[in-house]
């Protein structure tokens, strides 16, 4: 694989994940448990679309097809979006929402991290701006899982049950394809291998002191990397890109 | 009346720059003093209005009543020579 498509690819790999949970936790809006949480999530939310923004403003330069950063968020169907598997799902309550996000803060905080020592100036840049925001999520979320891990029997059951339910599409955030082959041996992107060592570290000591069970035997999801979904792809597209799909090539 | 399970109400001081004294800008509800932090950094410094907060559980806070307002304050309006501007300061003086 060639380079500038390796990382053209990697790009909309980071940008997609990105959007496609920031749109998920736009769902939030209007419908927090309480007020501080609403704007929390929301707050969070905005950070995850304008990461998308800055990476796909990247992706279309480099791509050089003219392509913008709307044209790609959307102007790009399920098959061809790489986010992984773990952002697509649903809120649920909030337990399975503070779940999925100590999940990929915990993975963010670690990638992040390292790829601010990217090769790539622009791609170092951005990881450092990033690396501000995800030590703030990184406290909501962490603060959040010790609260209801330990809290009441109800919040204890409802943290289980979306450990239960998610924890199979973890695996996803570590999905790897040509393209870290190629740009990793030029110093461009870390190497995920070593960041999910630390991450199931880190994951394993929090949901020990939140008093969960780890699911056992546990088959990871994957195939994000060559476009495959789970149905909610469908979805949160038909919805994020419907004025797009209903007016083509639209302006405000 | 319906049980309020928002958690503890929370004041909130924010302060703009080093040095300034912290304003208070609003209250939040949270459980514990460590969310209690966060939410008031959400709800108001989310356009980097501030360089530190503090939050404190409402119940600590001890207020004067309206009605204090004639025995606390007015008086001193009256006897002006309690007013730092009553006295003038010869010229000639220079470390007062």
């Amino acid at each position: 694989m060639e380079k500038q498509q390796a990382l053209f690819n990697y790009l909309l790999r980071l940008a997609d994940s990105s959007l496609i949970l920031g749109h998920r936790l736009s769902e939030w809006c209007g419908h927090g448990p309480v007020l501080e949480e609403d704007i929390a999530l929301t707050n969070i939310a905005l950070d995850f679309v304008g990461r998308a923004n800055s990476i796909y403003v990247y992706a279309g330069k480099v791509e050089d097809k003219g392509r913008s950063e709307d044209d790609l968020a959307y102007m790009r169907n399920e098959r061809n979006f790489f986010n992984n598997l773990l952002a697509e799902q649903p809120n649920g309550d909030f337990a399975q929402t503070i779940l999925r996000q100590y999940f990929i803060d915990t993975y963010e905080i670690h990638f992040f991290e390292e790829l601010s020592k990217s090769k790539d100036e622009m791609l170092a840049g951005i990881a450092a701006k990033s690396l501000k925001e995800i030590q703030y999520h990184i406290r909501h979320s962490s603060s959040w899982m010790e609260r209801l891990g330990g809290g009441t029997d109800e919040s204890n059951r409802r943290l289980q049950d979306s450990l239960n339910e998610i924890y199979r599409f973890t695996g996803s955030l570590f999905e790897t394809n040509e393209a870290d082959t190629v740009l990793a041996a030029e110093g461009i992107v870390p190497d995920l291998t070593t960041i999910q060592g630390k991450w199931q570290k880190d994951i394993d000591a929090k949901l020990e002191k939140s008093l969960l069970k780890k699911p056992e035997n546990v088959w990871m999801q994957k195939g994000s990397l060559q476009g495959k979904h789970t149905e909610h792809l469908g979805y949160i597209l038909a919805e994020m890109q419907s004025l797009h799909r209903a007016y083509p090539g639209v302006k405000w | 009346m319906t049980k309020d399970n928002q958690g503890i109400l929370w004041e909130v001081f924010v302060q703009t720059k080093p040095g300034l004294p912290h304003k208070h800008c609003g209250s939040v509800h949270a459980p514990d003093k460590e969310m209690a932090i966060q939410n008031a950094r959400d709800v108001y410094t989310r356009r980097s209005e501030g360089t530190s907060l503090w939050v404190v559980p409402a119940e600590a806070i001890t207020a004067s009543s309206p009605e204090d307002i004639g025995s606390f304050f007015e008086p001193a309006n009256d006897k002006i020579y309690r007013h730092p501007t009553f006295y003038h300061v010869p010229e000639g003086v220079k470390y007062l």
